[in-house]
């Protein structure tokens, strides 16, 4: 099952089109749980919702980064050029996607790509795994998308990579989005949301 | 409802676009929602329809609509119109989509120049068809120039073309696609929605999508998002009056259009939402001129 050919969307059309629904949830209302329905098998170290997310979106014209510990892995690099056909690429800043195994070591988001101020929609978009939204860090989020303020936990997230969100969210309209994946679901972190302060 | 691929009737991909062509619209569309008012470029399709049908709110649409989706058109609030028809008619054809005219039922809305009277709902996403997607072009024609200033925040000419409106007609002239300001941020067009409904946009609970087809720009507000209309201190942003209700339903406070009777100077107000004044019928509210249309009718 795990093997580079295996585990793809069964039915592509009307998959990649639920797991797009639920990132447009997730990222217009940011601080929603959403549950991503298991609808790929990738190898480990990459995880479903976190695979989901990159084969409804990536293609031939999407450069990906694969951060350490998935670029290790020959059957994850196999997945995704067979499954997505998206070019891998070694430098951040060119990836309009990148999805990350281990937040711990990853690359600060600010070299990721981070748009320019004419065309700020020109940059990465992370995919970050984590453990669970159920406990661990909690934190109070604001912004567009928000009423009033939304309250979540996340497991496995770095205090690290809380700060440099906030200094993301300061170079607003510029920057990367985020998109926090557990095995099976979603947590949308664009730009626009201010994280206030941890629970 | 459950539609598969191939109970639709079109020898056409669901929805009628490519996949590829999808991933795309669904990336700008995106990055859209995270940068609330900013036009995102986007690589728009020839469309089997022309320019100005909608193209863009069709690509967006087609883009996001799953096979259990509900979809309602609406055209200038009407459900009844060619426009709205034919559209509706499209995605019945190429997607096997349920439709409906009951904003409440909708989970998706495409929508030409109107926002729903009933409000909208957690979970529901307007479509809007947009013809020129950029607030200052009218001030400035180049398109070079609008990004630097959108990247600047220089909006000090639309400003001054309101004021310029003051000056030369005593308030603010501008009655539809009235600029807005989203999260104190970016000035965006709304389309050419009547100010009357640019209240709605804002804090709505429901997701709004803006796609221009002929000039390749998609943009978002999120729900819960501040849009302010543009004004000043001592000439406050207002919305149109109606010194009647409507002539078949009696509602007051909603958007209507007028209707020219005879060449006798005959005329009556009617809701320009088509479904909202319907639902008020049948709940049994009567305006002034129900009567003598049911008995012309």
């Amino acid at each position: 099952m795990a093997d580079a050919l295996g585990g793809g969307f069964k039915d592509p059309v009307f998959a990649s089109q639920a797991v797009f629904r639920r990132l447009l949830d997730a990222l217009s209302r940011p601080g929603r749980v959403v549950e991503m329905p298991q609808l790929v098998a990738p190898p480990p170290p990459l995880k479903p919702a976190a695979a989901a997310v990159l084969a409804a979106l990536a293609d031939a014209d999407t450069p990906v980064f694969l951060d350490k510990v998935l670029n290790a892995s020959g059957e994850v690099r196999g997945w995704v050029g067979f499954h997505i056909g998206a070019p891998i690429v070694v430098v951040p800043a060119r990836a309009l996607f990148a999805v990350i195994a281990d937040p711990a070591v990853m690359p600060p988001l600010s070299e990721f790509g981070l748009g320019t101020e004419q065309y700020p929609d020109r940059s990465t978009t992370l995919v970050v795994q984590v453990a669970g939204f159920s406990r661990g860090r909690s934190l109070w989020l604001s912004g567009p998308g928000i009423e009033d303020v939304a309250g979540v936990q996340v497991e496995g997230l770095p205090e690290r990579l809380v700060e440099e969100f906030r200094a993301n969210r300061a170079l607003f309209p510029r920057g990367v989005d985020l998109v926090l994946a557990a095995p099976s679901a979603i947590l949308g972190l664009p730009r626009s949301t201010r994280i206030m302060g941890e629970a | 409802m459950n539609t598969s691929q191939e109970e639709t009737d079109a020898p056409y991909n669901f929805a009628y676009l490519d996949e590829q062509t999808k991933r795309m619209i669904r990336r700008a569309i995106l990055k859209a929602v995270a940068i609330p008012g900013y036009q995102v470029p986007f690589a728009s399709r020839e469309m089997p329809m022309p320019y100005g049908w909608g193209t863009g709110g069709v690509q967006v649409t087609a883009s996001v609509l799953g096979p259990d989706d509900v979809l309602k058109v609406i055209d200038q609030g009407a459900d009844d119109t060619t426009n709205a028809v034919s559209i509706r008619a499209f995605f019945a054809k190429v997607a096997g989509v349920a439709t409906t005219t009951h904003t409440a039922d909708a989970s998706i809305i495409q929508t030409r120049h109107r926002v729903p009277e009933t409000p909208l709902e957690a979970g529901q996403i307007l479509v809007f068809q947009v013809p020129i997607p950029e607030p200052l072009r009218f001030l400035e024609p180049r398109e070079t120039e609008t990004r630097v200033m959108h990247a600047l925040e220089e909006y000090g000419l639309m400003h001054v073309k309101l004021y310029e409106d003051i000056a030369r007609h005593g308030h603010i002239a501008t009655t539809y696609a009235y600029p807005v300001k989203v999260e104190d941020r970016y000035v965006m067009d709304p389309s050419p929605i009547p100010k009357f409904d640019n209240p709605k946009l804002t804090n709505s609970p429901a997701l709004q999508l803006y796609g221009a087809g002929r000039e390749k720009r998609i943009y978002a507000i999120p729900p819960f998002t501040r849009v302010e209309s543009l004004d000043f201190e001592d000439h406050p942003f207002e919305v149109q009056h109606f010194s009647e209700p409507c002539g078949l339903c009696g509602a007051e406070g909603v958007y209507l259009d007028e209707v020219i009777l005879d060449d006798r100077g005959g005329r009556m107000f009617v809701c320009s939402d088509t479904d909202f004044c319907e639902g008020r019928r049948e709940a049994g509210h009567r305006g002034h001129l129900a009567a003598a249309m049911e008995e012309g009718a």
